[in-house]
This record gives C-alpha cells, structure tokens and sequence, in this order.
C-alpha cells in the first residue's frame, strides 16, 4: 500500500514541469516546448561534465546530491490520504520540514562557496523566504493535527474527512495557504521568477548560477520533485476524504493536473512582487494559515464537532 | 566685457535641422570669457541648470600644421549650445597651443551636463580639466591619448565599510547583448551607489566616416551607429551630407516628410518593443507576448516599405530608393491601426493591473532638477517634466500639428519613476501614431512630383562647421562635421543621446532596491554602442 503515494508522487513529478510550462505557452498563445523537454534537458546534463568555481570544495560537490536526497526522503514520508507513507510515525511531519531545510541548508552553504556576489544575494533572499514561510507550515499542519488528533501525516490524512460541513471550509483555507506555501517553496511566481535571465532579481536560480552538468541535473530533479511534493501536501488536503482505491489515485492525478495549470496562470496572469513586498507577501501566506487555525479552533470548541 | 552677441547664430529651423556655421565667422574667445559665456548660457539666474538651452556638442579638435611643415600645433575647442526659446544653435571655439600649459578650470564643476564633453576632450588629448567631479575616462576610443589605460581596470569608485558590499556586473551582459560594466555599492539590498563603466568596443565610427570619401560608404557607417536607431542617425548623417546644397534641392521636402514618416514608426516600434521588454523584467508574461507580437507588425510593415525591418536603406542623401507609394502608404495604415487599438489595449490592461502597478509607481525615480542638471534629453528628460524636444525645438518638423508628450512628474508626485517611463511610451506611440498618419496624407498628396534619386556625387559646405539634429526615438541626435575647401570631412563627431542620458539610469536606482534595477534599465534602454561609436 505504502508504494502508491510514492510512486504517484514520482509520476507526478515527472510530468508537473511539462503541465506548467504547457499552461504558460497556451496562455501566451505559443505551442510551447515538448511536454518532457524537462526530461530531454535533464538527459543531456547528465552526459555532461562538471566546472567548479575555484573557490569550491567538497561542500558543493556533495552539496546538489543531498540536495536531492533529502528531497526524496521527504517524498517517502507523504502519505495520500488513506494509502500511508512508507515512513510514517508520530511527528513525522517536523522530519518533513526540516530534511527539506538540510537540503536548501546544503546549497545555501555550496552557493555562499562560490564567492560570487549572484550567490551570495540570491542565498540571503532564499534563506529569508523560507524562515518566513516555516511559521505557516506549522500552523497548517499542526491544526490538522489538532483537528484530527494525530501526529503522523499517514494518520492525519487517513482520518481527516473534509467533506463534512464542519471541516469544508477549513479545508478550502488550508487548500490556499498550502497553495501560497508550494508557490514560495518552490520559488515560482509572484515570489522568485524561474525563468528570469536578471541575475540580480533572482532568488533560487541565483544560487545555482554556478552549478553544471550532473550537479544541475541533480537540482532539476529536486525541483520537480517539490513541485510535486507540496503539490501533493495541497491534494491530501482537498482530495475528498471518503475517497479511495483507484478512485482516490484518479482523484490525486487530476488534482495534481489542476495544480500545476494553477501554478502556470498565476505566472501568466501577474507581476511578480517587488523583493521588498514579499516579506509582508509570507507574512500574509502566514496569516491565512493562523485563519486556518482560527476556524478550526472556533468549530472544536463550539461544539460543532 | 560681453562677448556672448559675438557667437555664430545659425537657425537650424530653415534648413531641416540643419546648422552651417563657416568657419571664418566661429568667433575664436580666450577660455576664460568663453567660460563665463558657457555659464550664462547654461544656467539660470539661480545658478541651476537652464530648461530651454543645452549644450548639444562640445569637442576639440587638432589643428593640424601640416601645410605649414609642422606636426599638431594645437587644439581648437568649439561649442554648440542650442536654444529652444529662440531656435537657434550659438557656436563658439577657443585655441590651445601645443604648448600652453595654463590650467583650464572645468567647466563640469558648475554645470554637470558638460561631464561627458571634458571627459572625451580629456581622455583623447590628454588635456586636464582642473576642478572637474568625474575624473575618468568616457569610453576608451582607440586613439586615445594615454594608450596605457586599460579599461579592464577602470578606476570604480568604492566605499570602505562592512556593512557594504559590492555587486559587480558586466561586461558580458547576461542576456549577450553589449558589453558594459555595472558596479553597485550596496547596503543589502539597497543600493548606495552606481558607477556604470562603458567603452569596451573601440568601434573607431567617427574615425570611419572621415576616412572615407564615399559618400554611400559613409552613410552605411552611419546606419550602424546604433542598430536600433538607424533611421534616427541615418537622418542626422544625410543632413550633413546634404549641407552643400544648403538645404535646397529638388524634392527636398518630399524627402524630408518620408524621413519623419519612418523617423515615428522607428519610434512606435522601439516604444512597443520597450514596453515588451518591460512586462518581461516584471514578470508579466501577458503583457510581454502581446507587445512581442505588436512589435513585429510594426518593423514587418517597415519591410515592406525599404525591404529591411530597422530601416537600413532607407534614408539616403539627396533622394530615396524606396518612394512611400499610396499603396505602401495603406498597408502601413491599415496595419498600424489595427496595432494601436491592440496597443491602447494592452495599456490599459497594464495600467488596471494592480501587480503592475505596484512594481512601477513611485520607483527608481529621477526628479526634474536632476534630469535638468545631467542635461537629460529625449523621453528620459520629458518623463521626468523636461520640455526637450529637438523636432518641436527647431520648428523645422514637416508635420504639423506636433506637441511633444512631456509627463509633469511633479504634480503627480512621482518624480519621474517607472511608471513615468511607461506612460511616457503609451502616449508617445499615440503621438507617432497620428503623425505618421498625417505624414501619410501629406505624401498621398504629393504622389504627382518627382522622385528624386540618391546622389552620391556632392561635396558637403566648405570651410564649415555642420551641425545636424535629429529627434531619434531616444532623444537628440547630434551630427557635427568639420569640413575643409574641397568639402571633404576633416572632422566627425557623433553624440548619441545615450551620452547624457546613462546617467540618469545611475541617478534612477540610488537608494532603491537591487532587484529593481533591471527594469529601470530597461525603461531607460540606453545604447551600449551609440555611446562606445
């Protein structure tokens, strides 16, 4: 059972990049790149060699591995909701967090190495980003927590039934906050740009500026694999929760779909926000995740439930 | 003493942008009362710089004692200050020996503007300013005096401290365009301060046109000053070389309204491919594919007037190969009409949409006092609430009915920011726009007279200084041709708005956030090459 979230997540992840930058070109009125040129372009960094700044050490050699392993490490600890995590136990969810925060922790550290000016603004930005987004995963995950009374994702997300009236409404907050929090993480539109060439307005893709062949692919890999991971963090909780079976996969796949044509209209239809407006941006990401626990504070202790 | 009614007075209004000055009648001052000319000419009562004069040309050249059996014998250094008020174009020189060892006092010192004149002036000849703000040098032409300098180690300005850091950019420009260096002293993500280091490419432009006697040879040179304003130094060179016939010649004002025709459609292109480029810096990918696709429509009609989608081949002097039929006249119509409604469109999307707005509204700002002082021309000048505008200026537009699009930048308390820039392209193209209209039924009713034939064949005004203005798409172009008794060039000298407006870029992000900086960049969307030449 434990091998159908992960091996959703990976499918997903395979194919999210391609639904993005699909949405973007249509919007754009464009046919837009094959649908795996990720794919293509990841096979053709992996064929390649490595350039080294020569300020480097063994930290930015190891630094893109860990990267990706602690990004799948996180993906063993997702549940979907009633098929459990291949690890699952009681507060897995700060493991969750935090072996993410090793990952950025090592490039940040690799890109800092560099001793590029790029790097260093680009990691001050990153580093910046993620503390203020941390307070609003925690209240999300920690009022599902309280809601359902677990401390396990896999337990979480098996008991939390959102389809009934009291727990609709919190479940379409928790939806938007975990949105916000999956444009953040993964440094798409309105907060970092994936697809700027300004070094100077740059935020993740500033901290690997430096990185080639296999180290990029490693990077790329990563990226689709958070995309996916928080992607998938949003579905657990929209997915209908009496869901399950093939059902629940089918449910998973389309809403995993409808995530990433999200993801792409967001970035076709704004701005992006001035670096000094992001931090009251995550300030307010936070706040609807404090909303969150607000409504569902008041519905326990109401008595609804 | 008062030496200023000694200037030469030419009207360039008469002669299609025109100046001839002969070289008999430039009054020769000695510095010092030339000095105090310049002050009274540039500055206003209160000692700041003056709205309706700016100097457009400031230059040395190297009297040359060949005939005399002796090398250099000296310098003569002539000024052309251009007054709006009166539409005239006062000139000026003075001499320096070889030997002279005097200091002179900069001039820079009390009017900022002139910055880029002495510092040309000093870095090709060697000829030190004393007192003057912004000791460097300006591009690094090939012939400069002190071949030693290198620009790879331009002299940047730096602060000590720990709080401060350096971000350095360039010269491989990230998106492979031009070379130029960025360096920015930052407070975090602040910036404190940015030097801009240009002069990586050592183009010898100037040095080409003199060299060559050819007179279509000297107009290709021309068109390549700046790729993206070809029409604009195109109109400026042609000027020159039509100066022999002093502005009279057989379909001469035909000629003259064509160029401003492709003149405002080289304008409405740049100005929509502008605000392309902007929407892309912002992020806003809607904005960006509906300017790209507009762009296009525009250069492609341009193609199917001269056969080249920037306008190359198009400007000639003494005549044209490609006539602006009726029919080409309709396509260029019919097509800008359906780009402008497209384009109204766009701009008002881009003004309603909050994410927009709010990367552009009260950033990067650059006051009116600032622009004036700089000596900030074009649409950077008239953003910020500068009336600037050489077609208005020199009276001697072929359209009529032409009012420049000048932003108040101080009643809308915004001091010339982004948003400044971008409103200044929205009603700029409308401007373009209606002109290109009129100049269109201008030609429809002229379709009858001849078409004159480039002539490669004339020599230009002997003996003269010939001056020649253009308002390109980024502001004044200014021609200057030296001339001897053949009316052959002696001298060429080529000042790209460009020149004066950098700075204004360096002014524009001061105290404001480094990830702004590329979208002011790009609103000012300066020329790398039409300041290296």
């Amino acid at each position: 059972m434990f091998i159908i979230p992960l091996f959703l997540i990976l499918v997903s992840a395979v194919c999210i990049k391609g639904v993005v930058n699909k949405t973007r070109a249509r919007l754009a009125g464009r046919k837009g790149v094959r649908f795996f040129q990720p794919l293509l372009t990841v096979g053709v960094l992996l064929q390649k060699g490595e350039i080294y700044s020569t300020s480097a050490t063994w930290l930015t050699r190891t630094a893109p591995a860990l990267y990706l392993a602690t990004t799948l490490g996180a993906v063993l600890l997702l549940p979907l909701g009633i098929f459990p995590a291949a690890v699952s136990f009681y507060g897995d969810f700060i493991l969750f967090a935090y072996l993410l925060g090793f990952g950025k922790l090592a490039l940040v550290l690799a890109a800092l190495e560099s001793g590029s000016s790029f790097q260093g603004m680009g990691s001050a930005r990153e580093v910046l980003f993620s503390m203020l987004v941390e307070p609003c995963f925690f209240l999300l995950v920690g009022t599902l927590a309280m809601v359902t009374g677990y401390g396990s994702f896999s337990s979480i997300f098996a008991t939390f039934d959102n389809v009934s009236m009291d727990w609709l409404m919190l479940s379409l907050v928790m939806g938007y906050a975990f949105l916000n929090v999956a444009l953040v993480e993964n440094g798409r539109l309105p907060v970092d740009d994936p697809r700027t060439h300004l070094e100077l307005t740059m935020v993740h893709e500033a901290m690997v500026l430096d990185l080639s062949g296999v180290d990029l692919a490693f990077i790329q890999v990563a990226g689709w694999l958070k995309l996916s991971i928080w992607g998938a963090l949003l579905v657990n909780v929209v997915v209908p929760g009496q869901v399950e079976g093939w059902m629940l996969a089918g449910w998973f796949l389309v809403a995993m779909a409808g995530y990433g044509v999200l993801v792409g209209a967001v970035e076709s239809l704004m701005a992006r926000n001035r670096m000094t407006k992001n931090a009251t941006y995550l300030a307010t990401v936070s706040a609807i995740g404090l909303l969150g626990f607000g409504v569902a504070y008041v519905l326990m202790t109401s008595g609804l439930s | 003493m008062n030496t200023l009614d000694r200037w030469a007075v030419c009207r360039p209004a008469t002669s299609g942008g025109v100046g001839i000055f002969s070289e008999g009648k430039i009054p020769e001052l000695p510095y010092a009362a030339f000095a105090e000319d310049m002050r009274r000419l540039l500055l206003d009562e209160t000692g700041s710089a003056a709205e309706g004069s700016r100097c457009v040309a400031y230059f040395a050249v190297p009297q040359d004692g060949a005939e005399d059996g002796e090398g250099i014998t000296g310098l003569t250094f002539y000024a052309l200050v251009a007054r709006d008020e009166t539409g005239d174009i006062l000139a000026a020189k003075y001499v320096r020996g070889y030997h002279d060892e005097d200091p002179l006092p900069s001039l820079a010192a009390e009017i900022p503007a002139l910055h880029v004149y002495e510092r040309d002036i000093a870095e090709r000849y060697g000829v030190r300013f004393v007192g003057t703000p912004w000791d460097k040098p300006l591009r690094y032409p090939f012939d400069r005096f002190r071949q030693r300098d290198r620009i790879d180690a331009y002299p940047f300005y730096s602060i000590d401290g720990h709080e401060l850091h350096e971000v350095h950019v360039g010269p491989v420009h990230a998106g492979i365009i031009e070379p130029g260096a960025f360096r920015f002293l930052c407070d975090g993500e602040r910036i404190v301060h940015l030097e801009i280091a240009l002069g990586y490419q050592h183009r010898g432009v100037e040095a080409g046109i003199t060299g060559t006697s050819h007179r279509l040879r000297q107009m290709l040179l021309g068109e390549t000053i700046a790729g993206d304003t070809v029409i604009g130094h195109g109109t400026a060179l042609a000027g020159i070389l039509e100066s022999g016939a002093g502005g009279e010649w057989e379909g001469n004002g035909l000629i003259r309204c064509e160029r401003a025709v492709a003149l405002e459609m080289e304008r409405l292109a740049i100005h929509i491919g502008d605000t392309a480029a902007l929407c892309m810096d912002l992020g806003y990918q809607t904005g960006h594919v509906a300017c790209e696709a507009l762009r296009t429509l525009v250069i492609n009609a341009m193609q199917q007037w001269c056969g080249n989608r920037f306008g190359k081949g198009l400007v000639r002097p003494f005549g044209a190969n490609h006539r602006l039929t009726l029919e080409r006249a309709k396509y260029i119509e019919a097509t800008l009409a359906e780009v402008m409604e497209r384009y109204r469109m766009v701009g008002r999307d881009l003004l309603s949409t909050p994410s927009v707005l709010s990367r552009l509204e009260g950033i990067c700002t650059v006051t009116r006092r600032q622009a004036l002082q700089v000596g900030a021309v074009g649409p950077a000048a008239r953003m910020a609430g500068v009336v600037r505008d050489a077609r208005r200026a020199f009276a001697f537009y072929p359209l009529e009915g032409f009012e420049p699009v000048v932003i108040d930048a101080e009643a809308d308390g915004m001091n010339g920011d982004l948003m400044a820039r971008l409103k200044m392209r929205l009603r700029e193209a409308e401007v373009s726009y209606t002109m290109i209209g009129a100049g269109c039924k201008e030609l429809a009713g002229r379709w009858f007279e001849a078409y004159p034939a480039p002539d490669y064949g004339q020599p230009l005004a002997p003996e003269a200084l010939v001056v020649s203005v253009a308002e390109g798409w980024r502001g004044e172009i200014c021609h200057v041709a030296l001339t001897d008794r053949k009316g052959e060039l002696r001298g060429y000298r080529i000042f790209d708005p460009s020149l004066h407006n950098w700075m204004m870029l360096a002014l524009s992000v001061r105290g404001a956030q480094i990830s702004d900086f590329p979208v002011s960049n790009k609103s000012f969307n300066l020329s790398y090459c039409g300041h290296d030449l």
